[in-house]
C-alpha cells in the first residue's frame, strides 16, 4: 500500500504531549522527506492537536529544533535532491529552504473539528479509556469511512476502543515507545476486526520510519507493559517481603539495585517505574486488572500517589522524583513512605548494609553500559559466564537477583502461553528493543537448575 | 628571478595563544568564549610584552585574517590594532587576505613594508575565530577559499575535506592505498605527540594510548568521506599569532639582540588559478613552485632545511608537502614519513608542536604560528617541544597555502647573524 494514500491530511491527538511530540516529529519528518521527493500529495498537512496553547508553543519549537538537526545529519541527501536548486548553494541555505517547507506542513491547534476530514489519524491522548474514547466518537464524526486510526494505547485493548467508538474495521494499536523518535521498537495490535488495509499500511508506515514492529495480541498491556507491570508488581512484593528487616527504602534501593547492577539492565526497577511516572503506572496497572483475570493492583503504588509521589519528567526531559530522588538523573534519595519524606543516600547507614549484602558481584560481571558495545556473539558469552557464576552464589543479593530472574523469564512464558505473544522471540524483541536489555527474559544463558 | 633582499630583515618576538576549539579541556560550545578583538590584542600584547621599547616604536601593524565578515560578522579589521595598545592608534594599520594563506601574506606584506623603507619595525597579527557555528555551516564559509560561484554547488557537504579527499584518492590509486592510509597514520600520530608537548596546542590534553592505531581506522563514506576521517583533517579553531618582522635598525630600536632572532633567507609566493582544478590532484604544484623560488632566493636545497612547518590542512596535504618541498621524489613521501623522518627525533622534525592537524587552524593566523614556531626552534626557545636541529642544516622552512593549493607563500629562515 502506498504511504502517501493517506497522507493527505494527517492528524495527532495529544500531540504536545511526551509520546504525542515524538509522533509529532517523526511524521513531520517523514511527511517533509516525502514533500521534497514530491511524493506527498499536495496540499498534505499534519494537523497536530492538543489541550493548552502554551504546549503548543513548547512543541513548536521542539519540532523546529529537532528538524534542523535531522536536516543536518542528512545534508548529503539534501545536497543530492536540490542539485537541480540553482538558488539553493550552501548547506545553510538547503537547511533553511527544508526547515521552512517541512514547517509549512503543519497545524497547530486545540480545535478537535480540526482533524475534520483527515485520512489518518494518530491518536495519543492520556492513558484513559473514557479520555480516549470520547475522542475518538468525536473524530468518528469529522471523518469519512476510510480514515485509519491508530492508537498508541499502551494498555487498554483495541477492540474495546474499536467498539465504544463504533470505528469498526478501522482501528489497530500502534505501540511507540519513550521517546519515539530515538527507540526503535513499535509494538502492533490488531483489534477483532481490524482491516487488512489498515494492518498493511501500520506495516508499510513502521518500514518508513525505520521501526522495528513486534506484533502483540490484543490482551490489555500487550507485551510490554505485560512484561513491565508485572515486573515492577514482583519488585515491589519483595520490598513489602525485606521491609520489616531493611526498612522501606532500604528494600525500595536494595531492589532497585538488584535488577540494575546484578541482573545487568540499563536502569533499576524503581527509576523505571520513575521514568514511565508511578501514576502511569497506575494507569496502566487499573487497565490491566479490568480486563485480566488476576490480582493485579498496589496498595503500595496507591499510597505513594496518594502523597503526590509521581515520578515522571519534566517537559524538559528532566526526571522529576518519584520513589527515587535525582540529580543530575542519577539517584541520590530513596522516598521512606513511613517517615514521608526522601533519605538521602548519604544519610542513612541502612543504604551501606545493603550495599553490603549485594556484594561481591559474581565474576564475569560488566556494567550495562560495557556490554552494549560489545558484538551479540561476545555479550552472549560475558553473560553467560557472569550468570553462572552468579547461580554458584548464595548471598543475600544473589538470591535476590536468581529470582528476579526466573520470574522475569516466567512472566515471559505467560505472556506466550496466555497468546498475548506469538512466541517467546517476540517477547525477548520487546524487551531488547523497548526496554533496551541485553538479553531477553527467556533465554538460555542462565543455568537451568533453579535454586 | 634570481632577486636579493635589499637589506636583512628579521623576525623576532613571537607569540601564539592557545588554539581554542575541540579537545581542550575548557572548550564547550555553549560557554562564552574569547571574541576576535580579544584574539587580536592577546597576540599583539604576547609580542608586545617580549620588548623593552614601547609599542610607538612600531610603524605599521598588519592583521591577517580569512573570513572574519561571516564567522563574526566583523570586517574593517586592520582598525582593531589599537586594541593591543594605545600607541599604536593612527599607525598604519591593514587587513590581508588570501583563505588558509592569509598568514603567509600577512608576514609578506610586513615583508615588503620593511622592504620599502616606510617601515623598520612591521607588527603582524593574525586571527580567526570558527567556534561561532557549527562545523556543517562552518564548512560553507570556508569554502569560500575556492571558486564559490563555480564549485560550492558540486561541492561535497564539506567542501574542503570532499576536495582533499579525492587527492587521498588520487595518491592512494597512484601509489597504493596500504601505504598511503599507514603514512597518514603516522603524520596524525606525529601531529598528536607533538601536541602533547605544547600547551597552547588543541590536542594537548589528547590520551589516546595509540594515535597510529587510531589514525588506521578505515574511512567510511557514509559517515564521512571515502578516504579521509574526520582526525585527518584540520581543527575547527579559535586562536591568534603575532610576530615583528624588523630591519637591521628596527631590531635596534626594539632592543633586540640578533641572538633573540631569525633571519629571512628567502621567499617564494605563487598564486595559482582558482577557477580551475589542476588535472593532477596527487601533487601540489602551486606549493612545489612557491618552495623552489625560496630555495633559490636563498640559495639553498631541501637538504639544507633542519627543521619544517608545513600547511597540513589535512594529512594527505602534509604528505604531498612533503614531496612538493623536495623532501622526497613523487610517490615516496608517505615512505619518507613511514621511516619516522618528520619526527621531533627523526631527520626532518616536522610541525613540531603539532601542525594544523595537532596544533589547530585559526585560519587567518596559521601562517603566522608557524612563523613563530620556527622562530621559537631556531633560537632555541621552543621550550617542551624544542628539536635538535642538525648543524650541517640550519636551515627553517615554513608553508603557508591558500584554498586548494592557490596561494602559497613559502619562507626560508636561518639564524641571525
Amino acid at each position: 500500500m502506498n504511504l502517501n494514500s493517506k497522507m493527505n491530511k494527517v492528524a495527532i491527538i495529544g500531540a504536545a504531549g511526551k509520546m504525542g511530540s515524538g509522533i509529532s516529529l517523526l511524521l513531520l519528518n517523514l511527511m517533509s522527506n516525502m514533500k521534497l521527493k514530491k511524493e506527498l500529495p499536495s496540499n498534505s498537512s499534519l494537523v497536530l492537536i492538543d489541550i493548552s496553547d502554551e504546549a503548543l508553543s513548547g512543541l513548536y519549537q521542539y519540532l523546529r529544533t529537532q528538524m534542523v538537526k535531522l536536516a543536518e545529519k542528512n545534508i548529503n541527501f539534501l545536497r543530492e535532491t536540490y542539485a537541480d536548486r540553482s538558488d539553493l548553494v550552501e548547506n545553510g541555505e538547503m537547511i533553511d529552504e527544508f526547515i521552512s517547507e517541512s514547517l509549512s506542513i503543519i497545524r497547530l491547534t486545540t480545535a478537535l473539528e480540526a482533524a475534520k476530514n483527515a485520512t489518518m489519524v494518530f491518536e495519543a491522548a492520556t492513558e484513559n479509556m473514557d479520555i480516549k474514547s470520547t475522542i475518538l466518537n468525536n473524530l468518528c464524526s469529522l471523518v469519512d469511512t476510510n480514515c485509519f486510526f491508530y492508537t498508541n494505547t499502551s494498555s487498554i485493548p483495541i477492540s474495546t476502543l474499536e467498539n465504544i467508538a463504533t470505528l469498526k474495521g478501522r482501528i489497530m494499536g500502534f505501540h511507540f515507545y519513550n521517546p519515539p523518535s530515538v527507540q526503535k521498537l513499535v509494538e502492533v495490535i490488531k483489534a477483532q476486526n481490524t482491516r487488512a488495509e489498515v494492518n498493511e499500511f501500520a506495516l508499510e508506515l513502521g518500514k518508513s520510519l525505520k521501526k522495528i514492529l513486534v506484533p502483540s495480541n490484543d490482551v490489555a498491556g500487550f507485551i510490554g507493559n505485560g512484561h513491565f507491570i508485572r515486573d515492577g508488581l514482583y519488585a515491589i512484593s519483595e520490598v513489602l517481603r525485606l521491609q520489616n528487616e531493611y526498612t522501606i527504602h532500604g528494600a525500595i534501593h536494595m531492589l532497585n539495585r538488584v535488577s540494575q547492577d546484578l541482573m545487568i539492565r540499563p536502569m533499576g526497577i524503581f527509576q523505571l517505574i520513575d521514568y514511565v511516572g508511578i501514576d502511569v503506572f497506575q494507569l496502566i496497572l487499573k487497565v490491566m486488572n479490568q480486563s485480566l483475570n488476576e490480582n493485579l493492583q498496589s496498595a503500595l503504588i496507591d499510597r505513594y500517589l496518594a502523597k503526590e509521589i509521581k515520578g515522571g519528567q519534566f517537559s524538559n526531559g528532566q526526571q522529576k522524583d518519584g520513589f527515587l530522588k535525582y540529580e543530575k538523573g542519577n539517584p541520590v534519595a530513596v522516598y521512606s513512605i513511613d517517615e514521608d519524606r526522601y533519605i538521602s543516600l548519604n544519610e542513612d547507614r541502612i543504604f551501606k548494609i545493603v550495599d553490603e549484602k549485594l556484594y561481591p558481584l559474581a565474576d564475569g560481571h560488566s556494567p550495562w553500559k560495557n556490554l552494549l558495545t560489545c558484538s551479540t556473539s561476545d555479550r552472549d558469552q560475558k553473560l553467560n559466564t557472569y550468570f553462572k557464576n552468579l547461580w554458584n552464589q548464595n548471598h543475600l543479593g544473589a538470591k535476590l537477583a536468581k529470582n528476579y530472574l526466573l520470574r522475569s523469564e516466567s512472566i515471559g512464558k505467560h505472556l506466550v502461553d496466555s497468546k498475548v505473544a506469538n512466541n517467546a522471540e517476540d517477547v525477548n524483541a520487546v524487551l531488547v528493543n523497548g526496554f533496551y536489555h541485553l538479553y531477553g527474559p527467556i533465554n538460555n544463558l542462565f543455568p537451568k537448575e533453579k535454586n | 628571478m634570481g632577486k636579493k633582499f635589499q637589506k636583512n630583515l628579521y623576525l623576532t618576538a613571537g607569540f601564539n595563544t592557545v588554539s581554542l576549539g575541540t579537545g581542550r579541556k575548557e572548550f564547550s560550545p555553549k560557554n562564552p568564549r574569547p571574541n576576535i578583538d580579544q584574539y587580536i590584542s592577546d597576540a599583539g600584547k604576547g609580542t608586545l610584552k617580549q620588548l623593552t621599547a614601547s609599542a610607538s616604536a612600531i610603524d605599521d601593524i598588519v592583521i591577517s585574517n580569512f573570513m572574519a565578515g561571516r564567522f563574526v560578522k566583523q570586517g574593517h579589521l586592520g582598525a582593531f590594532a589599537s586594541v593591543i595598545d594605545p600607541a599604536l592608534e593612527y599607525k598604519p594599520s591593514i587587513r590581508v587576505e588570501g583563505a588558509c594563506c592569509s598568514g603567509g601574506l600577512g608576514l609578506m606584506t610586513s615583508i615588503r613594508n620593511v622592504l620599502s623603507g616606510l617601515s623598520d619595525v612591521s607588527l603582524t597579527v593574525g586571527v580567526e575565530v570558527q567556534n561561532t557555528v557549527k562545523a556543517l555551516y562552518g564548512a560553507d564559509i570556508l569554502a569560500g577559499a575556492a571558486y564559490y560561484a563555480g564549485m560550492r554547488k558540486e561541492g561535497h557537504a564539506f567542501f574542503f575535506p570532499g576536495i582533499f579527499d579525492k587527492r587521498a584518492k588520487a595518491y592512494s590509486e597512484k601509489y597504493g592505498a596500504e601505504k598511503t592510509r599507514q603514512a597518514l597514520a603516522r603524520w596524525y600520530e606525529n601531529a598528536i605527540l607533538n601536541a602533547r608537548k605544547c600547551p597552547e596546542a588543541q590536542e594537548h590534553h589528547n590520551t589516546d594510548p595509540n594515535p597510529y592505531q587510531t589514525g588506521l581506522t578505515t574511512p567510511n563514506a557514509k559517515a564521512f568521506l571515502p578516504n579521509l576521517n574526520v582526525f585527518d583533517c584540520s581543527k575547527v579553531s579559535d586562536g591568534g599569532s603575532s610576530i615583528i618582522v624588523a630591519s637591521e635598525e628596527g631590531l635596534n630600536k626594539l632592543g633586540k639582540d640578533k641572538s633573540e632572532a631569525i633571519q629571512i633567507a628567502g621567499y617564494g609566493h605563487v598564486v595559482g588559478n582558482i577557477t580551475v582544478t589542476y588535472p593532477d590532484a596527487s601533487v601540489l604544484e602551486t606549493t612545489r613552485r612557491a618552495v623552489a623560488a625560496a630555495y633559490e632566493m636563498a640559495g639553498i636545497g631541501p637538504d639544507d632545511i633542519g627543521v619544517f612547518e608545513c600547511h597540513d590542512c589535512f594529512t594527505i596535504t602534509g604528505l604531498l608537502s612533503i614531496e612538493a618541498a623536495g623532501f622526497a621524489e613523487k610517490g615516496k613521501g608517505a615512505d619518507f614519513v613511514l621511516a619516522n623522518n618528520i619526527r621531533s627525533e627523526g631527520r626532518l622534525p616536522t610541525n613540531t608542536s603539532g601542525g594544523l592537524v595537532g596544533f589547530g587552524h585559526y585560519t587567518g593566523g596559521t601562517g603566522i604560528r608557524q612563523a613563530v614556531d620556527v622562530w621559537k626552534q631556531l633560537t632555541k626557545t621552543a621550550a617542551g617541544t624544542q628539536v635538535n636541529i642538525d648543524p650541517n642544516r640550519p636551515y627553517g622552512l615554513t608553508i603557508s597555502m591558500g584554498g586548494d593549493d592557490k596561494s602559497v607563500v613559502a619562507i626560508v629562515y636561518q639564524r641571525a647573524f
